[in-house]
């Protein structure tokens, strides 16, 4: 039996939140009622008091969690490197300020950061020893366009192996699996102006995996594209399809995954997100941490109609049981 | 991700005396899916009528005392929270003009791991109420 578990990052409740209509607790009893019993946290958006953390309130998130038999699973840290007008902040502030969030990390008795991925590997290394000394996994997030085999997330990598340490990794955002456009995608870039035969040509350009530079030079210059079907063609730069075949190589560097989603379909299905290739090798490379929903989609929707996040984790949710149930029992065939 | 929702139109209120305003304010909030500090705010400007006031005209007031948006770059230590409403003050002899006018707010931000200047913006047609 796999031993994937299922959570839920407070950020795809993010319409609700910031419109007043969920408060955080309302996130993780919604959350625990679908089994997405772990949960992640964006400090800077779910505490109002960032960065100034007391131990009431440490004891206050606790309490919240146990009334909900919930769990945190992973702590998202951002690093203002331009905190000043014209200059960035030193290489030590930079540490610093790293620093500051693994120990709140390790107050709040969180074993895992998702670390920005623009943040230097350097920088890193002379986080690892804080990270080793509080046990806390720093994962360089792996955000499209990056993808598992990019130059840069390989730097990370190099230095884990190099420094010998289990604190420094990556942490795989599933936005790099966008095996096909996403429909909400496409249809707030047509309510904007696009042409729907232009809008086809941009999708099956991409279903095609054409390198996204030429369909933008077709759109833009021989179309005489609009802003909006440019836009949208744009958009190709940071709609990468890597090989879930790869999974199990970088698995060790791995314990948490933000499980990006865009919408799901009725049928709970992502017609986006290559999900039915990744879990298969999820499970045959035995991997143990927390698939964690991050649902993105309501920036796309809410022009046009409500948001409902809930039920669109609920759905991923659906999907995550039925795909892991599959490669359970298709592991045990085999 | 947030712009629709920046502005909130029912908070619209002159300020300064009642028979000679000498400005108006409303309440706002940042669009963005996290809180920021204060001094990566690069820009608050309010239009009326797609006319935009002067940076000088504007203050910014989260709960702990109006600053001018150049005394708000240097704010290191205070913070706009998620999703939480900040008093945005506008200096406009009369205050805000009768009947229903569009107001714009647009809000500069910089995000460290973004290579350009996060931008957002609302329009509204809003009137002062009553």
């Amino acid at each position: 039996m796999s031993k994937i578990q299922r959570g839920v990052s407070l950020y795809s409740f993010q319409e609700e939140m910031f419109l007043g209509q969920m408060s955080v607790e309302d996130c993780i009893a919604f959350g625990a009622s679908i089994g997405a019993t772990g949960i992640e946290i964006l400090p800077e958006q779910n505490m109002p008091a960032f960065p100034h953390i007391d131990d009431a309130e440490v004891a206050r998130w606790h309490e919240m969690l146990a009334r909900h038999g919930a769990h945190f699973t992973c702590y998202d840290m951002f690093l203002d490197t331009k905190l000043r007008k014209g200059e960035l902040i030193s290489d030590a502030e930079q540490v610093e300020s790293i620093r500051r969030d693994l120990v709140l990390c390790n107050r709040l008795g969180i074993r895992n950061m998702r670390v920005l991925v623009f943040v230097r590997p350097d920088i890193l290394a002379q986080c690892v020893p804080y990270a080793e000394e509080l046990d806390v996994h720093m994962g360089v997030e792996v955000h499209a366009p990056w993808h598992l085999e990019h130059a840069w997330i390989l730097r990370t990598i190099e230095e884990a192996d190099r420094l010998g340490t289990k604190h420094l990794g990556i942490l795989p955002d599933m936005g790099i699996f966008m095996k096909h456009y996403p429909p909400e995608f496409r249809a707030r870039f047509e309510r904007q102006g696009a042409r729907p035969e232009v809008a086809q040509f941009i999708v099956d350009q991409h279903e095609q995996k054409i390198m996204c530079e030429y369909t933008i030079y077709e759109v833009a210059v021989k179309m005489g594209g609009n802003k909006a079907e440019i836009a949208m063609a744009e958009t190709l730069r940071h709609a990468p399809y890597a090989n879930p075949r790869r999974i199990g190589d970088y698995a060790p560097y791995f314990r948490h995954i933000q499980a990006k989603f865009y919408g799901m379909s009725e049928d709970c299905t992502d017609p986006t997100i290559a999900y039915d290739e990744v879990i298969p090798e999820l499970v045959k490379c035995g991997w143990e941490g927390t698939l964690s929903s991050e649902y993105e989609g309501n920036r796309w929707i809410q022009d046009v109609s409500p948001v409902d996040s809930r039920e669109q984790v609920r759905r991923q949710h659906v999907m995550f049981e039925r795909l892991i149930a599959k490669a359970d029992a298709e592991r045990e065939i085999a | 991700m947030f712009d629709k929702y920046l502005i909130d139109s029912a908070t619209l209120r002159n300020t300064g005396p009642a028979d000679a305003p000498t400005g108006f304010a409303f309440e706002a909030r940042l669009g963005y899916y996290r809180g920021l500090g204060l001094s990566m705010v690069e820009k608050l400007d309010v239009s009326i009528d797609g006319a935009a006031l002067p940076r000088e005209a504007v203050r910014f007031d989260e709960g702990k005392g109006p600053l001018s948006l150049d005394e708000m770059e240097v704010a290191y230590d205070r913070r706009w929270p998620f999703g939480a409403p900040a008093t945005i003050l506008v200096d406009h002899a009369g205050g805000f003009p009768e009947g229903e006018h569009e107001l714009s707010l647009l809000q500069q931000l910089r995000v460290s791991y973004l290579p350009f200047p996060s931008v957002n913006s609302d329009a509204k047609r809003v009137s002062l109420a009553g």
